[in-house]
């Protein structure tokens, strides 16, 4: 399985990202400039976390118009797995990859921590080893992750199991006391309708080895390989 | 030439945090009629278009594209001509 891992100006997770598919995985993995314009060549295509541009305008507004990203839409378009991780994520939003868009954190600071998520949707290809409702530990590390949809989008994401991942407490819940940053019904990661582009905020990729202080960021990664391997066994 | 003065806020019902750390700020100031703080951005664009409606058309278009993010904020913009 071929893992292409866009680099934009800004982009700072993407060594992590780099690892997790070519070390951890053992997966033949590129570093892919945001000039390039073919990304066939690839089975999954990541969008790492940074600052992309500086965050200029507003987060990901900008990396939006780099060559590449007519690309990943493209290839998005045919049916390519594409995941968007953090800033990754902001960009798939004002791509239009995604529904929705995200606002600064209710209370307005950076949060660097460890986080309860729990998992919404296991029927994905990002997903499928996990078990409905399993809770993992994973790190953020945003000031802007506070996901808005109006009603109706909202429902739309509901209605279509569209939720991927929530924020939780340490009771398995969506409280308010589980929000890090205000998002709309606790929501920490969404996919496309078609299935195929998962947006996440927490970092899969510094949670993929135990050196790293747990493994339950590794989930994303097997479930893309086991989905892939599935198809071209 | 024209310079285009577009004003981009959030959308009425959308939180607005920044706003509202704002209103704390002018509060504990003293300030403890402020009602609301809404925390907008402002861009100057100048750009060349032979009349007012060929720029108005294009700063639009700017707008929708990329100034603003159609989801959550909406924008408008006074246009003056350069001499």
């Amino acid at each position: 399985m071929r893992f292409g891992i866009v680099v934009f100006p800004g982009s700072n997770c993407d060594v992590d990202c780099y690892h997790a598919a070519k070390d951890v995985l053992g997966q033949p993995t590129e570093y892919v400039w945001h000039q390039e314009s073919d990304l066939s060549r690839f089975d999954c295509i990541v969008l790492p976390g940074g600052f992309s541009y500086g965050d200029y305008l507003r987060t990901g507004a900008l990396a939006r118009f780099s060559p590449v990203m007519t690309a990943v839409a493209h290839e998005a378009k045919r049916g390519k797995l594409v995941l968007g991780i953090c800033n990754g994520f902001q960009i798939l939003l004002e791509a239009g990859l995604l529904p929705g868009a995200m606002q600064k954190n209710d209370h307005l600071q950076f949060r660097c921590e460890v986080r309860q998520v729990r998992l919404e949707n296991k029927d994905t290809p990002f997903t499928n080893l996990g078990l409905a409702g399993q809770v993992l530990s994973l790190p953020i590390a945003h000031a802007e992750g506070n996901f808005f949809i109006d009603d109706a989008g909202l429902e739309g994401l509901l209605t279509n199991d569209q939720v991927v991942f929530r924020y939780v407490d340490r009771d398995g819940q969506p409280t308010a006391a589980g929000n890090p940053n205000g998002s709309r019904e606790n929501i920490a990661g969404i996919i496309n309708r078609a299935g195929n582009v998962l947006g996440l905020m927490p970092h899969p990729e510094r949670r993929a080895e135990e050196i790293q202080g747990g493994t339950d960021g590794l989930l994303i990664w097997s479930s893309l390989l086991a989905y892939w391997g599935e198809r071209h066994a | 030439m024209f310079k285009a003065k577009i004003y981009i806020a959030l959308k009425e019902g959308v939180l607005d945090p920044e706003g509202q750390a704002v209103r704390a700020g002018l509060h504990s100031l003293g300030y403890t009629g402020v009602a609301d703080v809404r925390m907008c951005k402002a861009v100057e664009v100048t750009v060349e278009a032979s009349s007012t409606e060929g720029a108005e058309v294009m700063v639009r278009e700017m707008c929708e594209r990329l100034l603003a993010n159609p989801v959550m904020e909406e924008y408008s913009f006074v246009l003056e001509a350069l001499a």
